[in-house]
């Protein structure tokens, strides 16, 4: 085992570093003619609108600022430094640094939204093409980058779908239907569109069951939003008969690919019938995930639904690059402006390095890595995985220490603290927990199988321990950058504290603020 | 020409034949594709993804890139008067620094532990945001400043069980519609007239609105057109004798001399970071907050990540979700609207913004926004032709040039500016055809006195 300490700087809440007078960083001062001219500038306010006592930030240096914030960079593990598997799901690939040279160009980062497009024809090219790449790449008509993330690139399609039956006058279609083993966001941004949410549940084998699907569908399907394969990592074979099933009810068919990692090139929402899809860039096409955004779900339709896309799309004439507002049906917005063109730079950087041949490596790579930790995982003590009489998975599956826990009383929980100790990082699953003492691993395509073999060491050393020193696991960890946090402080309405001035008042009994 | 030789590619260490054939032994499967064979061959996509070939080189590929982007002209080397809800401020170096570390950009779902450092940098953004809006609780950074004002009325919707919300009418047309799409079909939309003299918020067309369906009052300061609203006051007041919120959205880099929404009344308070230290990167930059009280009603409702600060067993600070059981994450449809994937590493740099700034910073920060885009203001009226600010109220940074007295339209206008190196306001035509040929311009610390001048005088060149 990998004799490992996390950096543990101690360090104190930003506020605490404060000294009175202390400065991070001088403003331009106002020219001297400016002030003859106008004055101080707050004269123009009327007095109550004036902040007459300054907020209550820190005073602090610039080296100690800095200081603070590389501490705190380095009490974190991002995929660049860690062995980033135990993240089902989310698709923890590399994140290529030549991709960050483009993004902080002036070229991209120094740009206006609405510059004259005369000005903007680089990003609006960039664009455009990924919009061409992602269409091969699903089989759909068009795409918008619009969407931040994959979340509101399913409220994207949620959207649409609403959109859709509302101008034919189907108003009664207030059903969404998706699977348990899906994003918890295609449940939940259904139901903030004002849909009834139906759930299907996997049968014996683990696939949704086609027979609860026909039970479903009826005249107030509005559609049906699923994830395959999902996540489990099992592909579901009758996802064609799914999306006949919801269309002869008169429903459409969005496809949740924010994670297409297993499938690029192999397998498309085209031919498995879908209306609509969407790709995260910030998962299958390597922007980074920035701790949590910012980010972007490309959100793709066929022909028949592009009038329904938010505007602008990007044209191209021939000649030149434009923005396109002119949408009949358009739902409107979904996001300010036209997303996160930095993952969008980055994602169309992605696909130029690889080409179609290369897609299809990470996608083959991906699913040949996965299967070589099923294959190790099977003989760990205590883990077993979901549904074993599918046998073959795409790019995840997700595992249970069910056995385990019935062993030794170390849980799923225990088990990630542990893995803390030694560097790495371990996921459950989403919630509910179908499969009881879950966790869920995608290899993705990028590391090496020394790096999985690595990892997979350390799992099968922490699961023996568990049988020969649960205590030990369970009180994990040690070697991180804390140690086991009370969790009850988080819960208790009397006692969480959201922010710094919140701990004050409640746990040190000092009024704060302003 | 497509190379036959297999490509053993830089970021796919797996693609060495021989550690291939070594993994499909120990699997024990001849081939990769039979991992496949749960995909039915109707389902196998068998022609060609017809995509450039691929670039293979690093060098190569940013050779091709570069040459895409070099067709691009930057705010920095034109002169840009471009706002409107993405804005240019001058971001610190620092800000940089951290976040592009690679610890920060390629992390993501850690645990508290390993993670330690996410958790506690963001929970010290929202302590930071917090002071500058003086209210205790903010949330982990949604979407932008629309999808944060979005969350903000269906959250009011929810406390409030009524289904209807009413607008300030001059709003960010982006913003709007984004919002009018959140909220449909579930709360309903209407907007509350201005009073053409001031652009602030008519107080009778509100009262003859505002009913016992009213879950809330939305109004923003400064306003999308850049004057500020003065009677916000008044205008809580009247939602809370209703029975109804006062949501306030409001840009944060004004509140060092602006005094914060929950000074008059408002509930919840919402907005985007991006003026925090964050590039306008086209858009890409922008990062929504919700801040409320740290009571139980409005905290319950958000959709978002909330983290807070704890003990571990050894007394060391330790961060977690605050009540994870609300989100969706917990209780998928069941939870308050959704969370994902949004914005955090622009929470993390507005963050560190804020402390480099300290308490002097934003409120000399706010002073010099103030007296530069007066400048700007009196400057520009000095043309012939040319009025501003067209609405007879304070201004924070931005404000409306009414050019309609020169009979040019504010197209033809900012076309001919291009040619001096200046990006013209925003055209707000289309968005506002009321205001005739009037366009939005924005004025921050960047701008210095001779960038000001350059302006004025290019207007009188291109007007003569």
């Amino acid at each position: 085992m990998k004799r490992f300490h996390q950096a543990k700087w101690d360090e104190p809440v930003i506020f605490e570093l404060s000294t009175e007078g202390e400065r991070g960083i001088l403003i331009p001062k106002t020219e001297k003619e400016i002030e003859e001219s106008v004055g101080d500038g707050l004269s123009v306010l009327p007095e109550k609108m004036i902040r007459k006592k300054p907020p209550s930030l820190p005073e602090i240096s610039q080296m100690r600022v800095l200081k603070h914030y590389l501490r705190l960079s380095q009490e974190c593990l991002g995929a660049d430094l860690n062995i980033d598997i135990g993240q089902g799901t989310c698709t923890m690939k590399y994140n290529p640094k030549i991709n960050e040279v483009f993004v902080r160009s002036p070229k991209a980062s120094e740009l206006h939204p609405l510059q004259d497009e005369g000005t903007v024809q680089g990003s609006l090219e960039i664009m455009y093409r990924l919009d061409l790449f992602l269409r091969e790449i699903s089989g759909m008509d068009r795409f918008t980058f619009q969407p931040g993330g994959g979340s509101q690139a399913i409220f994207g399609m949620v959207s649409i779908i609403h959109a859709y039956h509302k101008l034919k006058g189907e108003d009664k279609r207030d059903e969404i239907i998706t699977t348990i083993f899906s994003h918890p966001s295609d449940a939940a941004a259904a139901a903030v569109k004002g849909y009834k949410v139906i759930t299907i549940y996997p049968d014996a084998d683990g696939l949704p069951d086609i027979e609860a699907l026909k039970k479903a569908v009826s005249e107030h399907t509005a559609g049906l939003l699923i994830t395959n394969p999902e996540d489990t990592g099992i592909f579901n074979p009758h996802i064609a008969e799914f999306t006949k099933i919801v269309h002869e009810a008169g429903g459409l068919c969005g496809y949740d690919q924010a994670n297409a990692n297993g499938i690029l090139g192999i397998t498309r929402a085209k031919e498995a019938g879908f209306d609509l899809c969407f790709f995260n860039l910030h998962k299958t096409f390597s922007s980074p995930h920035g701790c949590g955004g910012p980010a972007t779900g490309a959100l793709g339709v066929k022909k028949e639904l592009i009038p329904f896309l938010p505007v602008p799309v990007v044209d191209y004439d021939g000649k030149k690059y434009s923005l396109n507002y002119d949408l009949p049906s358009t739902i409107g917005k979904i996001r300010e402006f036209y997303g996160v063109f930095p993952a969008v730079l980055r994602a169309y950087a992605w696909i130029m390095g690889l080409g179609a041949e290369g897609l299809k490596e990470v996608a083959n790579v991906a699913v040949l890595n996965n299967n070589y930790v099923l294959n190790r995982i099977k003989k760990i003590r205590g883990a077993s995985f979901s549904f074993p009489k599918t046998e073959n998975r795409i790019e995840q599956v997700r595992y249970s220490w069910e056995e385990l826990t019935k062993d030794t009383g170390v849980t799923t929980e225990d088990i990630i603290r542990r893995m803390a100790d030694f560097g790495f990082h371990l996921w459950t699953s989403h919630h509910p927990f179908i499969i009881p003492q879950p966790f869920t691993i995608e290899p993705t395509e990028s590391y090496s199988k020394k790096e999985i073999d690595e990892y997979l060491d350390t799992l099968e050393n922490i699961a023996k321990e568990a049988y020969e020193n649960p205590e030990k696991v369970k009180n994990a960890p040690y070697n991180s950058v804390v140690h086991k946090i009370d969790q009850s402080m988080l819960d208790d309405p009397e006692k969480w504290a959201i922010t710094w001035r919140s701990y004050l008042k409640k746990h040190r009994n000092n009024s704060g603020g302003t | 020409m497509r190379s036959k030789k297999k490509i053993i590619h830089p970021y796919i260490p797996n693609s060495v034949p021989e550690v291939k054939e070594e993994m499909l032994r120990e699997i024990g499967v001849k081939d990769i594709d039979e991992l496949y064979a749960a995909i039915p061959e109707n389902l196998r996509f068998r022609g060609d993804m017809n995509l450039p070939d691929p670039i293979l080189s690093e060098y190569a590929l940013k050779r091709h890139v570069e040459k895409i982007l070099s067709k691009n002209k930057t705010c920095e080397e034109n002169i840009s008067f471009l706002g409107g809800g993405c804005w240019q401020h001058y971001v610190p170096a620092v800000c940089d620094e951290i976040n592009q570390r690679a610890e920060f950009l390629t992390a993501y779902a850690g645990e508290p532990y390993e993670d330690h450092g996410r958790f506690q940098a963001l929970f010290e953004y929202q302590s930071l945001m917090a002071e500058l809006l003086d209210m205790d609780a903010v949330n982990v950074p949604t979407y932008d400043w629309a999808q944060a004002a979005a969350t903000s009325i269906r959250m009011t919707s929810r406390i409030t069980g009524r289904d209807e919300v009413l607008l300030q009418d001059i709003i960010f047309k982006d913003r709007f519609l984004v919002i009018k799409n959140y909220c449909t079909p579930v709360v309903k939309i209407k907007t509350v007239k201005h009073d053409p003299e001031t652009g602030m918020m008519d107080i009778e067309d509100l009262k003859s609105k505002i009913s016992s369906n009213t879950a809330a009052v939305y109004f923003e300061n400064p306003s999308y057109l850049g004057f500020i609203e003065t009677h916000g006051e008044n205008i809580s007041s009247i939602a809370h004798e209703n029975g109804a919120l006062s949501i306030v959205g409001v840009d944060p880099i004004s509140l060092g001399v602006i005094v914060p929404p929950s000074h008059y009344g408002a509930d919840i308070v919402c907005g985007d970071i991006q003026s925090l230290g964050v590039h306008m990167n086209c858009g890409g930059g922008l990062g929504g907050f919700i801040a409320t009280p740290d009571e139980e009603k409005f905290v319950m409702e958000y959709p978002s990540r909330l983290f807070g600060i704890t003990k571990t067993i050894e007394g060391e600070y330790g961060f977690g979700d605050v009540a994870y059981e609300r989100t969706s994450f917990a209780e998928r449809e069941k939870g308050k609207e959704f969370v994902g994937t949004m914005a955090a590493l622009w929470g993390i740099t507005a963050g560190v913004y804020l402390a480099l700034m300290g308490p002097k910073g934003m409120q000399e920060l706010g002073k010099t926004i103030m007296q530069r885009s007066q400048y700007a203001m009196k400057k520009i009226s000095e043309i012939d032709g040319i009025n501003a600010p067209f609405f007879k109220s304070p201004h924070f940074k931005e404000f409306v040039v009414d050019f309609n007295e020169t009979g040019k339209s504010v197209k033809s206008i900012n076309r001919s500016l291009l040619k001096y190196g200046i990006f013209g306001g925003i055209d707000l035509s289309r968005e506002f055809p009321e205001l005739g040929n009037s366009a939005l311009y924005c004025v921050t610390e960047i701008h210095t006195k001779e960038d000001i001048d350059r302006l004025a005088q290019s207007l009188r060149e291109v007007l003569r």
